[in-house]
């Protein structure tokens, strides 16, 4: 560092008034077709970045971000889940010996072994060698957590129906949708459904909304009779006629809805 | 002109140096794709930090419309998914990027951990590059919980009774995130916007400034 009289500073600052105009530029440590960052090189990242950004905006424009329906904390049939990159803690859980009175195991010792082993690898392995086959311990180590976080997630993640989820849980603007309770066809849908599609066609755990689907009247009146899916036949009782206002109101709902 | 405008900055400023670290160095061979295309793996840090600041700007777009109470939450949210011009989008971006930036930071520390770049004299570094993963992580966690949906709800609550049995602090760590020892309801839904938009935000720029200045300390490490 340099210091002392003979410097010549700008006005009263510390900035000092010689000009450092060229910086060697110093990669002497690792010889080699080196390369100026700028502009060479940003250019290449920035069209690493622009794949990327384009790999990344298709995937938002082909599935748009999920939403369920407004938190409803009386709903006890709900089975919760966290998001994908905490499956493996919460498979963990389930495990005997980290579950109950062994809690402690799940919740703390056993990620705090392994996050604290991650957060202090350098000095757990801190021999010199910096290739993989030099330490084998720390990569067995790794291998071995990186394949249990990937068999947990697994796990987890292959137990659940997302597609069944997804559509039990699709979401309804509660605000939107007024019921007509003098509809004839309320009535009817009162007796005949409304234990499980819900009070205002919301759905429940048992059955989806009735809200945005995609059925022409004709198919609704036959999903009346017959059943779809896990819903038994015959749920329906009642006269032709009834099934027509049924299915007359069903769809006013959803016309409603759509606006 | 240009040249004069910086040569002004930098008699009063002396931004030379500063420059010199963001810009005007030199990038070695054996990181460079093109020379050795198994260098795309010193991508990964750029690309998580890219995904970062889509992170950033995609959340600033949706405070504008969310409402962090939990009357209007839900609602907002779906105003601005079915409504709003291009808001299904920012949420899509939010929402994907998410995802993304945890596969991202994955790949990044593997690479870091098996070329052993930790090692002297980067110890520092990697262990603030975990506090990054923890960071991350919490704002996933705190994330998850704002559109106030049913999953949303569900998850915070399994989250915070979790949370509940750590030993002796367990009560006090609950109560400190969900506003209360037992509801699940509109302090807690503050109390996560709150974190998750100011607090752990507040804590990632400190600890990005200082893995970044590290780095070009330390500049990246050498070949294998
Ligand atoms: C938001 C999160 C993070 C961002 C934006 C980030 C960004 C970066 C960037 C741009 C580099 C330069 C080299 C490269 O791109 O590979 C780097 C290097 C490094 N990162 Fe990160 N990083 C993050 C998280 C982490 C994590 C989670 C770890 C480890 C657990 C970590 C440990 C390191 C280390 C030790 C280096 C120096 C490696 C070397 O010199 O070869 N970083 N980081």
């Amino acid at each position: 560092m340099k210091k002392g009289k003979g410097m010549k500073f700008v006005g009263d600052s510390r900035i000092s008034a010689e000009r450092k105009s060229a910086i060697p530029k110093d990669y002497s440590e690792y010889p080699g077709r080196t390369e100026a960052f700028w502009p060479n090189f940003l250019l290449k990242e920035w069209l690493v970045g622009a794949v990327f950004l384009a790999g990344f905006l298709s995937l938002t424009l082909a599935h748009p971000a999920p939403l369920e329906g407004v938190a409803d904390p009386t709903n006890g049939a709900y089975v919760p889940l966290p998001d994908w990159y905490f499956l493996f803690l919460y498979e963990l859980l389930k495990y005997k010996f980290a579950s109950s009175q062994y809690i402690i195991f799940g919740i703390l010792v056993i990620p705090g072994l392994a996050f604290g082993g991650l957060l202090l690898a350098p000095f757990l392995d801190n021999g010199p060698g910096r290739r993989p086959h030099q330490r084998p311990i720390a990569v067995g180590m790794m291998l071995l957590g990186l394949a249990a976080t990937m068999w947990l997630t697994y796990e987890s993640a292959s137990a659940v129906d997302w597609e069944a989820r997804a559509e039990a849980n699709k979401p309804i603007p509660a605000s939107e949708v007024e019921i007509d309770t003098t509809d004839p066809g309320y009535a009817i849908y009162e007796s005949n459904c409304m234990s499980c599609h819900g009070d205002s066609l919301e759905g429940s755990a048992a059955a989806p909304t009735l809200i945005g689907m995609e059925h022409s009247a004709e198919e609704i009146a036959q999903i009346a009779h017959d059943g779809i899916g896990s819903m038994p036949p015959g749920m329906f009782e009642g006269s032709d006629e009834e099934l027509d206002q049924l299915v007359e109101f069903i769809l006013s709902v959803n016309e409603q809805a759509a606006e | 002109m240009l040249q004069k405008i910086y040569d002004w900055i930098d008699d009063r400023v002396d931004i030379t140096p500063i420059w010199r670290d963001i810009a005007d160095h030199e990038v070695p061979e054996h990181v460079n794709p093109a020379h050795h295309f198994s260098a795309f793996v010193y991508c990964f840090g750029g690309l998580t930090f890219f995904v970062v600041v889509i992170q950033i700007l995609s959340g600033m777009f949706l405070t504008m419309y969310y409402v962090p109470d939990i009357e209007n939450a839900w609602k907002s949210v779906y105003y601005l998914q079915t409504q709003v011009a291009h808001g299904q989008i920012v949420r899509g971006m939010h929402h994907w990027g998410a995802s993304v930036v945890i596969v991202m930071l994955l790949l990044h520390t593997l690479r870091v951990f098996f070329q052993g770049a930790y090692k002297k004299p980067r110890e520092l570094n990697w262990m603030v590059g975990v506090l990054l993963f923890f960071v991350m992580l919490g704002l996933g966690f705190t994330g998850y919980l704002l559109p106030w949906d049913n999953k949303a709800y569900f998850a915070t609550q399994v989250g915070l009774e979790i949370a509940e049995q750590v030993p002796f602090i367990g009560d006090y760590l609950k109560t400190l995130l969900a506003g209360s020892d037992h509801i699940v309801g509109a302090q807690t839904l503050t109390r996560f916007f709150a974190i998750h938009v100011f607090f752990l935000p507040g804590a990632l720029f400190a600890l990005l400034a200082v893995h970044f200045i590290l780095i070009r300390r330390q500049g990246i490490s050498g070949p294998l």
